[in-house]
């Protein structure tokens, strides 16, 4: 047995202790020990995207991050998207007007990092959304369907 | 992934003296060292953080060329404007690698520090042989499935192409890698595989890289960076080409060119022939053409990957003849 460490993650701005071992990535922390299992596992490897969370802001892949990497930055995660009134972020909300999944296992890094995407200011064309979200797969290839909530989410937001 | 001890290294000095270690491994971004510990390829027994080191993620340019600091994260250099305006190559070829998110993640150095793609590297499960990995256990790829494999700069050790865009660039436009006590330029800093495959980069134990400098030039300001491959994006290169042009005042003589190549070889390829072949001559297609052949001198194609012997000098050539506004 490794050497368990303590660390405290700021999760949707909640403070979370947990005990883990060092390999532990953000993504088995989220699913495992904190029970947010809406950050999916989709390869592990950094190559789907279905892991996508911020990190103070930025979407990054929760896969490819130790836990204890980031210990005093900020975790946003789909479950702390919506308002506390539970109110969809406009981002959820188009996903669901547009129909923007079929089997759903994808979507919730799809909407992270649509959320960024927008945010970034790279959601100002079809052509556009499409590279900036390219690294967010969908096997059911709903893609038509994402770039139209994309669009009109970006068309909401501003 | 095997178990390991986790450090944050809180000064560089400190990071420095656990670098010495061969047990060891340096944390950045996580996308390269990460992967490969869930691949098996590595199984360090330490990880130390330098994510959060203070001072190195600073991205200056003026005048004389860029300054960039190691922890710099790929997408913050690929959006700098004055990167944008000086190295339009160095900037796309940033833009056109990875996703949006492991941009996000991986820092420069760690970008210049990643490895071959190659499959059989990549899967020690299932092949015990490679070079690269276990020194003299042979070569999988040669005799394989070699698609994606290098056809300049092999060995009969090893075949893997290097896999990444910026240092196409950086290669192209003679960046140096600082790395503390001494300074390597770009070109020198990666290493052909020759006997010694496991070794790639021209870096010591003790080693950190903390910032790459790219001088300014004419050619750098009037540059490029073209990918050609698979799918749109989200994709590792077939063929790729970085180029940059200085004409002449008559407006149409090639005073100075840069060619760097990606995809198709085993490290960041300066293209001098097509460079020498070029300088000095008029800026048309029929010399265009023509130089660009020179790039695949020597070149050594397995079963799968002649194509990139036909690919590659129309990637220089539709490259350059963009840049020089004939395309």
């Amino acid at each position: 047995m490794t050497d368990r460490m303590t660390i405290t993650l700021a999760i949707n701005g909640q403070s979370h202790k947990l005990e883990v071992e060092p390999r532990v990535t953000l993504l088995d922390a989220l699913r495992e020990h904190l029970y947010l299992t809406g950050t999916k596992k989709g390869c592990d490897q950094g190559q789907c995207g279905a892991c996508t969370v911020h990190v103070d802001g930025a979407r990054v892949l929760a896969c490819l991050t130790l836990a204890a990497q980031v210990e005093g930055q900020t975790i946003t995660t789909i479950e702390g998207l919506a308002g506390e009134d539970g109110a969809l972020h406009p981002v959820q909300a188009a996903f669901l007007a547009q129909d923007a999944f079929q089997c759903g296992y994808c979507t919730p890094g799809q909407i992270m990092s649509a959320v960024a995407c927008i945010r970034e200011g790279h959601a100002s064309s079809d052509d556009e959304i499409r590279e900036y979200m390219a690294g967010n797969l969908c096997r059911c290839g709903a893609y038509p369907h994402i770039v139209e909530a994309v669009r009109l989410a970006a068309e909401t937001v501003r | 992934m095997k178990a390991f001890t986790y450090m944050r290294a809180g000064t560089l000095e400190e990071a420095r003296h656990q670098a010495f270690l061969a047990t060891s491994h340096l944390l950045a971004g996580g996308t390269t060292l990460l992967d490969l510990a869930k691949c098996g390829v590595v199984a360090p027994e330490r990880v130390v953080d330098i994510s959060h080191l203070p001072g190195l993620a600073t991205i200056e340019v003026d005048d004389a060329g860029a300054a960039i600091g190691a922890l710099a994260k790929m997408s913050h250099v690929a959006e700098d404007d004055g990167i944008r305006a000086r190295f339009p190559a160095v900037a796309q070829a940033l833009m056109l690698a990875a996703s949006a998110q492991i941009r996000n993640m991986a820092t420069i150095a760690g970008n210049l520090m990643q490895r071959t793609r190659c499959g059989y590297f990549r899967d020690p499960a299932t092949f015990a042989d490679c070079n690269k990995r276990r020194p003299g256990s042979g070569c999988a790829a040669i005799g394989g499935v070699n698609r994606n494999h290098a056809v300049l700069g092999t060995s009969d050790a090893c075949i893997a192409t290097y896999p990444g865009d910026l240092a196409v660039a950086l290669v192209a436009f003679d960046a140096q890698v600082h790395l503390g006590d001494r300074t390597i330029g770009a070109d020198d800093f990666f290493l052909l595989p020759g006997h010694t495959p496991e070794r790639e980069h021209a870096i010591e134990a003790g080693e950190i890289i903390t910032k790459i400098t790219v001088p300014a030039s004419p050619a750098a300001a009037r540059s490029a960076y073209l990918k050609v491959r698979d799918r749109q994006s989200y994709e590792f290169a077939a063929a790729s080409v970085a180029v940059g042009l200085e004409l002449e005042a008559d407006g149409h003589t090639i005073r100075d060119l840069r060619i760097a190549l990606g995809g198709i070889a085993t490290k960041p390829w300066r293209a001098r022939a097509v460079e020498d072949a070029l300088r000095g001559r008029t800026l048309d297609r029929a010399n265009v053409h023509a130089g660009s052949l020179r790039a695949m001198e020597g070149a050594i194609a397995h079963a799968d990957n002649r194509y990139k012997i036909d690919l590659t000098p129309r990637v220089i050539t539709r490259a350059i003849l963009s840049v020089g506004g004939l395309a």
